[in-house]
């Protein structure tokens, strides 16, 4: 038996459980949308075969943020709105390394705003999922940007003044965005789909995940929830495919080629019904971490020869 | 005949060349006229004739300043000596102005001798424009009352003889000029000509040199003195390069691979520099989005792989220090480098100050330990990288490297370092972590944990900036948080007992102690000699480690009758009426080493945004000298 054969071998024995990728018990509120988007997740690290310890959850601070707690892989749960540029690092110094963002619509799209937009742009090969609840949950009900206007909040208690931000819109306005897609918690085989596409895809994935906070703001999506006719799939065969079993429930839906940026663009700005599956997906992006590391070994002696150069740049000969 | 020789031919007999020990020039001139390639080439002739030099930038805030503003200075000054030079020193010798507004503003700051010759170019006496002429006719008769010996050098008309547009070729006119009058040697002059046009087209190298050759024959001719400042030659390869460049050269030294930075003034030439070289071999630097970025990508990137730095000044650290704190409570290694300059806010960005020291040192919310580290030398801005590097690494901790605007810009030569494949970073661990073992397992005596690298099987785990227990685990049990905050500060111990105690320069002990940190180093000990050799008993104590501070040093204040610190940041003036003993805010290290040692130190500072001359502070311990005299 060849090397070679038997590394397939033992890769291929390698498959784990379900139960091999679970940490920690979660914590989250009872019906917490966030317990669907783990549960896609550790989905996703088995069947993709990821192994643990190439594995990195990052985070920043929110309910989304606790996520990596409950994962049994590496896991970076950092500060509040700076989980995009520590996941670059990350990145850039670990190709090797699988790297998965878990943020919320504050910690996003609010204190860490100008690392969104940018990291659209570096388009690094990291899948984000935007856990979207429209609140802030972990400080105890807050207005977001992405609030409906009127949102009653402990800030807002008359309701919110501002129209709600898309990060749908904003993400595909962005020069270098190259994966975006929209899912809904409770509809977890299409969640599932997202973000297996999103993962496969190499550049940074973008996922803006519908998540239904009970505690704080139960009835925010459940007009959506309860009449599938509000929800519109986004088809095609390089995009989302809708089972036969759910395509009885969820029969409002067109086909849309994740090419057209435009169509994109104009599907994203649609508040309802709530489109679901892939708006964008460019696999010819270039990613950062490709044209800043392009093959230079980092050897003692190449250091020690550029040092020897850029000294003889400076030296005074006796 | 070549033309050393025809120019030796040609000797002026009444020129009287006056040997010296030491001289302080300053070059002048509008933005973009090229003063400063002309001081830092003069500095470069002169250290491979073997004198000491130390050259300083003389930087306009802006990039292109109105023309002929006193704002708008652009220049260079160089202090050249027989012996090694440290600092910038004392106020000009000589000075060359381009124009007379640009040298006014170096005459109001006080940064001339009384006396100082001055060779200034006259073309502006003959301006078409009646206010400049005005302007010029006015300066020159101030200059001449105030006893300044003024020569008017028509740089212009000299230039126009060799080429058709002299604003680019004064500087080597000039240049010239000063080969002349230092006696510096024209054999070398020409190199360097040769060396900074090296890319250009021998026809460019060609002019230059014929205006340095003009410039010293017009020296020879016209003016009737000169001096001879000894050297001896280096016997071994000497390295002249800036603090800026010294911390770059140190990071591709250390073997760290990345480097985050935000363009910021007066740190960003480190990272231009390194952007330059650094992916030669295998380096990079990444451009954040702004400091928060840098700083959390640099977290990243060493949580993930080697050790990462991130380069900045006052305002991106006070933006970085949130990052800072989560890579202290989650013991990620990291190099923070700060080249300070003036605060608060935006301050004075392009001159120096020593203000950062207590927010590097208590910086970020909460009890946040780290190591901070001050570069000292231009020599001191390379080494302390490799050693922040190391302690990082050692200690999974965040050192911070403390320079400033006046080491980012100043030059020295120093002795060419000596690659050493010890200060590169080893290889990340990848191996499987032994069964049972923490992330946090801390050491009850040094605080030390095994840092767990991403990739390592059986390593998993998910690192928090909430407080956690050793397996890092999120836990607000009382008892697991004061473990946490123990072990992270036991590090400063462990780190500690392995310093070495500073030495004393000067007598160990004695009437007055001056200690110091960073930039000031030079100009501190060479008042301590100054003061020596005027028979007093002076020492001076200068730190690199601030903290921890090493062992030894209550040892040495309590050896000396005074003790005073020297920085360059705000005190209060014990001589203001509503200052006394109970509000007086004292400089940043005398805090420090009051709170420590208690020891009653004073001390003395400067926020003048340049660098503390030493006879400044020789005028200061002889008052505080004298003053403990009439007490005693």
């Amino acid at each position: 038996m060849s090397t070679a054969t038997a590394c397939l071998q033992h890769l291929f024995a390698e498959q784990r459980s379900l139960e091999e990728y679970q940490g920690g018990v979660p914590r989250w509120c009872k019906g917490c949308g966030d317990n669907a988007i783990l549960t896609a997740l550790q989905r996703l690290c088995r069947d993709e075969g990821l192994r643990p310890e190439k594995t990195v959850f990052v985070s920043g601070i929110g309910c989304s943020s606790r996520l990596p707690h409950y994962m049994r892989t590496y896991g970076f749960h950092g500060i509040h709105g700076r989980a995009l540029p520590i996941a670059e690092g990350i990145k850039l110094a670990r190709p090797d390394l699988h790297v998965f963002v878990n943020t919320g619509d504050g910690d996003c799209c609010s204190i860490g705003a100008a690392h969104w937009i940018h990291a659209i742009r570096y388009n690094m090969n990291i899948t984000v999922l935007l856990h979207d609840n429209h609140i802030y949950g972990l400080t105890k009900k807050q207005v977001s940007p992405t609030s409906p206007i009127g949102t009653k909040s402990n800030t807002t208690p008359r309701g919110s003044y501002l129209d709600a931000m898309s990060p749908l819109t904003v993400t595909l306005g962005i020069q270098n965005a190259s994966f975006v897609a929209q899912a809904v918690d409770w509809i977890p085989e299409s969640l599932f789909q997202i973000v297996t596409a999103a993962f496969r895809h190499r550049g940074l994935s973008f996922v803006r995940i519908l998540q239904r906070c009970p505690e704080f703001v139960g009835s925010m999506f459940e007009p959506w929830v309860h009449d599938p006719q509000r929800m519109l799939m986004l088809t095609h065969e390089n995009g989302l495919k809708v089972s036969p079993a759910l395509q009885k429930i969820y029969r409002n839906q067109i086909v849309h080629d994740p090419l057209d940026i435009d169509r994109a663009r104009e599907i994203a700005s649609s508040e309802d019904p709530i489109p679901v599956g892939i708006l964008y997906h460019n696999p010819a992006v270039p990613c950062y971490e490709d044209l800043r590391r392009a093959g230079m070994l980092r050897t003692t002696d190449s250091i020690r020869s550029s040092f020897e150069a850029e000294l003889d740049k400076f030296t005074v000969w006796p | 005949m070549n033309a050393a020789a025809e120019l030796m031919g040609s000797r002026n007999t009444a020129k009287q060349v006056v040997t010296i020990g030491e001289a302080v020039v300053e070059i002048m001139s509008d933005s973009g006229e090229g003063a400063q390639k002309c001081g830092q080439s003069f500095g470069s002739i002169a250290a491979r004739m073997g004198n000491g030099v130390w050259t300083v930038e003389i930087i306009p805030a802006e990039i292109q300043p109105p023309a002929r503003s006193i704002a708008g200075a652009s220049g260079n000054r160089i202090r050249i000596g027989s012996k090694r030079v440290t600092n910038g020193g004392d106020e000009a010798d000589l000075a060359i102005a381009f124009n007379e507004q640009v040298l006014l503003g170096r005459v109001n700051a006080g940064e001339l001798k009384p006396g100082c010759i001055i060779l200034l170019e006259s073309m502006w006496a003959d301006s078409a424009d009646p206010k400049i002429a005005a302007q010029y006719g006015e300066t020159l008769a101030r200059l001449l009352a105030e006893g300044y010996r003024v020569h008017e050098v028509p740089m212009e008309s000299e230039c126009r003889k060799l080429v058709s547009d002299p604003r680019k070729g004064k500087n080597m006119f000039v240049l010239g000029m000063l080969c002349n009058l230092y006696s510096l040697d024209m054999d070398l002059a020409r190199d360097q000509i040769a060396f900074i046009f090296g890319k250009k087209a021998d026809k460019i190298i060609k002019s230059n040199v014929a205006l340095l050759e003009a410039g010293h024959a017009w020296a020879e001719h016209n003016l009737d003195f000169g001096f001879r400042v000894p050297a001896v030659r280096a016997t071994e390869p000497q390295l002249v390069i800036n603090g800026n460049t010294a911390v770059a050269l140190g990071v591709l030294a250390s073997g760290m691979d990345i480097c985050a930075m935000y363009p910021i003034t007066p740190a960003t030439s480190a990272s231009h520099y390194l952007s330059d070289v650094f992916e030669r071999s295998g380096g990079l630097v990444h451009q954040a989005e702004d400091e928060i970025a840098a700083c959390a990508f640099a977290i990243g990137a060493s949580y993930a792989g080697k050790v990462a730095v991130t380069i900045t000044s006052g305002p991106g650290y006070s933006l970085k220090q949130e990052g800072i704190g989560l890579a202290v409570m989650a013991e990620i290694p990291l190099v923070v480098v700060d080249v300070q300059r003036g605060g608060p806010s935006t301050g004075q960005p392009t001159k120096s100050e020593q203000s950062d020291l207590l927010t590097v040192m208590f910086g970020s919310h909460g009890d946040a330990p780290k190591v901070v580290m001050a570069a000292s030398t231009i020599e001191d801005c390379f080494h302390s990288m490799i050693t922040a590097r190391r302690i990082a690494e050692t200690f999974n901790m965040v050192v911070v490297v403390l320079s400033d605007a006046s080491l980012a810009t100043a030059q020295q030569p120093f002795p060419r370092p000596e690659f050493n494949e010890d200060w590169l970073a080893p290889p990340i661990d990848q191996n499987p972590v032994p069964e049972g073992a923490k992330p946090y397992d801390w050491d009850p005596v040094t605080g030390l944990s095994r840092r767990f690298v991403p990739g390592q099987p059986g390593g998993m785990h998910t690192l928090t900036g909430l407080a956690h227990d050793r397996s890092s685990r999120v836990a607000y049990d009382p008892e697991i948080n004061e473990q946490g905050m123990h072990a992270r500060s036991l590090k400063l111990a462990a780190l500690q007992k392995m310093l070495t105690p500073p030495k004393v320069f000067g007598d160990d002990e004695g009437d007055l102690l001056v200690v110091g940190w960073g930039s000031t180093k030079g100009a501190i000990e060479e008042s301590v000699e100054r003061m020596r050799a005027e028979g007093h008993k002076v020492s001076s104590l200068h730190l690199n480690f601030l903290q921890p501070m090493a062992p030894g040093i209550k040892e040495i204040l309590h050896r000396f009758r005074q003790v005073i610190t020297i920085e360059a940041n705000w005190s209060d003036l014990p001589e203001d009426p509503l200052i006394d003993e109970t509000n007086r805010r004292y400089s940043a290290l005398a805090m420090l080493l009051r709170a420590r040692y208690l020891v009653d130190i004073d001390c003395w500072s400067e926020v003048r945004g340049r660098p503390i001359k030493p006879g400044s502070i020789c005028a200061v311990l002889r008052q505080r000298l004298a003053r403990e005299e009439q007490r005693s």
